[in-house]
């Protein structure tokens, strides 16, 4: 068995709620963290107090420009860790801080939220909202297979990542509307149904086979775009569902 | 052959062994017997699957989970039914740990999808238990399907018993006996654009795939491609499903879902590839690609 990675939790403004689906994992976080990761970082879990070197940082939440606190805290993670990982709508695309506009006592003046990607380079996005536990397992199981595999492991790892990392290139900007704009205004949609199964709202149906997205209750946090077939569809790795989903269980038991 | 028809374990021409189930099935009643089959077994404990709509040949995906249910979906709807909508819902008000669902390449491709990169499709990953693909040229939004029937058909939507796409032709048979065949040529313009850019034939990604093309009237060509499936497949046959026949021993076999195959890839191939200069100096986008 190689060495573990290590892996920090970094909570910007965010709810927790992206913790909690890594941790809804159960027994298959426990198998993580036994074999592949150290925890070295987390003010949730682990008392330690200010961010280390890390291999991984898994970063939840947008950042408040107007608190100095925050806005330091996403540089340095950017400095101490190898891959940053963005977790959740709120990283990604700052989801339903988007909508944050100041006004609230005690600091009426942190209106400002910007997703992490604004500020720093991300590496790797993991959109949802909340992110899927299985999704954050696959992409940790990944992470130690690309730094510490061996040379067939880490083609794959690296197969496996790259639609994560192109999503992450692509921009910090979400919502509904890119159902519009980059799947049925390009011409690609087929009327599978997968956006309107990904919406934690409910605001996708199909109208005659097309996505209806009513926008007035999307929050966005980019899981219908991400889902959709015609957004990604990398057939190098999905063509390999079977073997990939055997190995993520074997790695897990 | 090449790549076309995707990796497979097995292929051979079936039907279903029920008198009932073959009364209004489009071919070899293979999608109803199975799921109606693991259903019993409990194999599954529902099956996403395209209902009567709103208006008549107007699928509903709905998730059945009683035979009486599965029948009611029998017969091909040529027009979009968003069967994938359900697929997260299955695991949560319905309570369904073991899902059926059936549907075209494309759909089958988004299960896969959701299967190894689920983004808002929190624990439904290990709880497909049998995905079924149906062969797939193309699809018609319901009002181009419409315009086929009711104007060049000539023919009440009301009245139809059957549509069917084979022989080169479009095919439309009433309650009342009586039938009506367009030309292919005729139904092109009216196709779903997505479907152009689509490389899969045979529903390379199910667990079991099947269709009419290869197969005689009555009967269906059908790949068994997973281990799961293969296990199922397996378990129905012995069960008594299923009547079947070496796929090399029918007419037209094999060799006609391959041709079919490469036309359409080669052909969607060549539109991808033109969607990189379809503007000047600017690109529409390949999900192929990226994102």
């Amino acid at each position: 068995m190689a060495e573990k990675i290590t892996v920090g939790h970094v909570h910007m403004s965010g709810c927790t709620g992206c913790l909690v689906s890594l941790a809804d994992n159960y027994e298959g976080l426990l198998t993580i963290l036994d074999k592949y990761a150290d925890l070295v970082y987390g003010l949730t879990l682990v008392d330690v107090r200010h961010i280390p070197k890390m291999d991984v940082a898994l970063v939840e939440g947008s950042v408040c420009i107007q608190d100095k606190c925050s806005v330091d805290e996403i540089k340095e993670t950017r400095e101490k860790a190898t891959v940053v990982v963005a977790v959740g709508g709120c990283a990604c695309y700052g989801n339903i801080t988007r909508f944050g506009r100041g006004g609230q006592p005690n600091q009426p003046q942190h209106e400002s939220y910007l997703p992490v990607g604004d500020l720093i380079k991300v590496d790797v996005y993991i959109p949802g909202c909340a992110p899927c536990p299985q999704l954050i397992r696959n992409v940790c199981v990944m992470a130690y297979l690309l730094l510490k595999g061996n040379q067939e492991q880490q083609e794959l790892a690296k197969k496996y990542l790259t639609p994560l990392m192109q999503l992450a290139e692509r921009g910090t900007e979400a919502c509904g509307c890119d159902l519009m704009y980059d799947v049925v205004n390009q011409g690609l949609c087929m009327g599978c149904g997968s956006c309107a199964a990904a919406c934690p709202v409910r605001a996708i149906t199909h109208e005659y086979g097309k996505p209806n997205v009513n926008r007035e209750m999307c929050i966005k946090c980019g899981a219908c775009y991400a889902q959709c077939p015609r957004s990604f569809f990398n057939f190098d790795v999905i063509t390999e569902f079977e073997g990939i989903s055997e190995l993520i269980k074997g790695a897990l038991q | 052959m090449g790549t076309e028809l995707g990796k497979y374990k097995s292929c051979v021409s079936a039907r279903s062994t029920n008198k009932e189930i073959l009364k209004r099935s489009q071919d070899g009643g293979i999608v109803t017997q199975l799921f109606a089959y693991a259903l019993e077994e409990g194999i599954i404990d529902g099956a996403i699957v395209a209902g009567p709509g709103d208006e008549p040949y107007r699928p509903r995906p709905f998730i059945a989970t009683t035979v009486d249910e599965l029948m009611s979906a029998r017969g091909t709807k040529y027009n979009i039914s968003p069967n994938v909508s359900w697929i997260k819902e299955a695991t949560r008000s319905y309570g369904l740990d073991k899902v059926g669902i059936v549907g075209t390449p494309c759909q089958m491709q988004a299960v896969r999808k959701g299967q190894l990169y689920p983004f808002g499709w929190r624990d439904v990953d290990d709880k497909i238990a049998l995905a079924i693909g149906i062969f797939c040229m193309e699809n018609f939004p319901y009002q181009s399907i419409k315009q086929l029937v009711e104007d060049h058909a000539g023919v009440s939507m009301q009245s139809v018993k059957k549509m069917d796409i084979g022989k080169g032709k479009f095919w439309v048979y009433t309650e009342r006996g009586a039938t009506v065949q367009l030309p292919l040529k005729v139904t092109h313009k009216y196709e779903q654009p997505g479907c152009h850019v689509c490389l899969d034939y045979v529903a390379n990604l199910a667990d079991v795939s099947t269709g009419s093309v290869g197969s005689p009237d009555g009967w269906s060509t059908v790949f068994v491609r997973t281990k799961n499936g293969d296990d199922i497949w397996g378990k129905a046959i012995a069960a008594g499903c299923f009547e079947t026949k070496p796929i090399d021993q029918v007419k037209p076999g094999l060799e006609l879902v391959s041709k079919l195959a490469n036309e359409k890839i080669s052909k969607n191939q060549k539109t991808v590839e033109a969607r990189a200069t379809f503007g000047v100096n600017k690109a529409l986008r390949n999900p192929y690609i990226k994102p």
